[in-house]
């Protein structure tokens, strides 16, 4: 092995070389893709819509948050007076309460405004103008700053204990149901999320293994020019990509247009109920973090069919 | 270049393919492997590309001992060797220039110095101004060359052909076989399989005959190479004598 006349080879730039392969396969196919236009189509509108439907829970139970949180975010104790105690009693409560740990604010209504709003909310007018006094009792409405339950259980018994207090009256249940609700609707959620991933995952497996069989002839022949298994990989990995980015942009897409179809009727019913809400939809980061899980999914479900089936596939 | 001590490949089944093959291939040296179909003419070739292992014996290429190659250095070992098949193994959707092009973007060369080195691989058999053509719309012998440009474009140490005239006529195996020797005469080591006879004995260079999986002659012949390589009983081969090449292209 003295001599070797023919075999001298300056050391190309490797790394150069290999980003410039990187694209070069990456673009290919891209390409490819675009040219079976029918085929990936329908593939990914099936990763679309597998990514469609947690997404679209997700975003549901985002807005369901909100709107719960935008009924003011925080629960409110309604204190009841003695009608015998009057207003006073209840307008020193509020000016006192308000200095209290754990407690945001306080507003007095005195019993003149309670009948007058009831008077004007309930359509029971007539009848209360007929009534010889005013049946409401001096209302304060304290906001508590902290909103777990068993906080605003103390406050609510220290208030009880006030003088001339009559009732306090938290809807602690009704938060509580609320909450242990959307805890459950988030479980719901992550659980389709799992299940539909794991079928993306297979989807994409499914789809590279058919490709790779496809292409059973080319691999035979550069892997006996010397190519490395990175370098078989890789463009069934690029592939595997494209197909759960574009898979993530359509679920995208679908979530623009459902939201659309959902916000009027939302709008409506919130509404009848004198709420102003506007849907929000997945937003920027929402959207680049589906499309980020697509990649993933894609990547991973390549990588899965790469790796059991490229090593079956040696030159005969 | 290459040496089989004791070197036999029984396949699954039981069909003995080589049974204690032993022989040295000298750098820079030209060989013919012949033999009848079934001899077992393929099945060494595959092993030394490792397409297969032996089941007994020891096969080195380069220096290095296949039995212990792993996986991961069966591409490197590839790289240095040019093979050129008889069904020509090429892609039949890609230009012949990528196809030509394929042992050196598989090894991360530039696309300046893959579309030179293309060129010139191309040129030197003959196939300069058809780069950008299918494979599917050149002749057989057309095809036979964009085989041979593949596997000489990264210039390896070594080359070896399966049956390279198979499906040729004798003028076209005669030119392929010239082109053969001109690469062993710039220092590459050549093996061809072949039956072809005739061609061998037009070419007097050494020539292992294989008989139902046995080396039965590996006899080299004097006159017309600058490798006089004889091979004695034992089937080893004397000090080589050889001659510096200079660049394949």
């Amino acid at each position: 092995m003295a001599t070797r006349p023919s075999v001298t080879v300056a050391a190309p730039p490797r790394l150069t070389a290999w980003l410039a392969h990187h694209r070069r396969v990456a673009w290919e196919s891209l390409a490819g893709l675009l040219r079976n236009g029918v085929s990936s189509a329908l593939t990914w509108l099936v990763i679309g819509i597998a990514l469609v439907l947690p997404a679209l829970g997700y975003v549901l139970l985002k807005n369901a948050t909100t709107l719960t949180g935008g009924w003011d975010g925080k629960p409110r104790l309604t204190v009841y007076f003695d009608l015998a105690s009057g207003d006073t009693a209840a307008q020193r409560f509020a000016s006192r309460v308000k200095g209290w740990e754990g407690v945001d604010g306080a507003e007095y209504i005195s019993r003149a405004s309670a009948l007058a709003e009831f008077q004007r909310r309930s359509g029971f007018g007539d009848v209360i103008t007929s009534l010889a006094r005013n049946p409401l009792p001096a209302v304060v409405t304290v906001t508590p700053s902290e909103v777990a339950p068993g906080e605003i259980r103390m406050l609510a018994i220290r208030i009880e204990g006030s003088d001339d207090v009559d009732d306090v009256v938290v809807d602690l249940a009704w938060i509580e149901r609320l909450s242990a609700l959307l805890t459950l609707a988030q479980r719901a959620v992550w659980a389709l999320g799992s299940f539909l991933g794991l079928g993306v995952l297979l989807i994409i497996g499914n789809t590279i293994r058919l490709s790779i069989e496809s292409r059973r002839s080319e691999i035979e022949v550069i892997k006996l020019v010397g190519a490395t298994d990175g370098f078989v990989r890789r463009p069934f990995l690029y592939l595997g990509l494209w197909y759960g980015l574009g898979g993530a942009v359509l679920a995208i897409i679908l979530l623009t247009a459902c939201l659309a179809v959902l916000s009027g009727p939302v709008q409506r019913l919130l509404g009848s109920y004198g709420s102003q809400f506007d849907v929000h939809g997945l937003g920027l980061s929402g959207g680049l973090l589906l499309m980020l899980i697509g990649s993933i999914f894609g990547i991973g479900g390549a990588w899965l069919a790469v790796s059991r089936h490229l090593d079956d596939i040696q030159p005969q | 270049m290459i040496r089989f001590d004791h070197v036999s490949k029984r396949y699954a089944g039981g069909r003995d393919a080589l049974r204690e093959v032993d022989f040295e291939l000298a750098n820079a040296e030209m060989a013919f492997l012949t033999g009848r179909s079934g001899a077992g003419k393929s099945t060494l070739l595959k092993l030394i590309i490792l397409m297969e292992r032996a089941s007994q014996g020891q096969v080195f290429v380069d220096g290095i001992n296949l039995n212990r190659t792993l996986r991961g250095q069966v591409p490197a070992l590839r790289r240095k060797i040019g093979v050129v098949f008889q069904n020509h193994q090429l892609l039949f959707d890609r230009s012949v220039f990528d196809n030509v092009a394929l042992p050196l973007t598989i090894s991360g060369y530039q696309p300046r110095e893959v579309g030179r080195r293309v060129r010139a691989a191309l040129s030197k058999v003959g196939l300069a101004g058809k780069e950008q053509q299918l494979p599917m719309a050149l002749s057989g012998g057309e095809q036979q060359r964009v085989g041979i440009a593949r596997a000489v474009v990264n210039k390896p140490p070594l080359l070896l052909a399966d049956e390279p005239t198979g499906n040729l006529d004798p003028d076209l195996s005669r030119e392929i076989m010239n082109l053969f020797s001109e690469f062993n005469q710039v220092g590459v080591t050549v093996l061809i399989a072949t039956h072809d006879l005739a061609l061998v004995d037009a070419m007097a260079k050494r020539v292992l005959q294989l008989r139902d999986g046995r080396l039965i002659e590996g006899v080299g012949v004097a006159g017309g190479s600058t490798d006089h390589v004889r091979v004695d009983q034992r089937g080893e081969v004397p000090g080589p004598t050889r001659s510096e090449g200079g660049d394949a292209s």
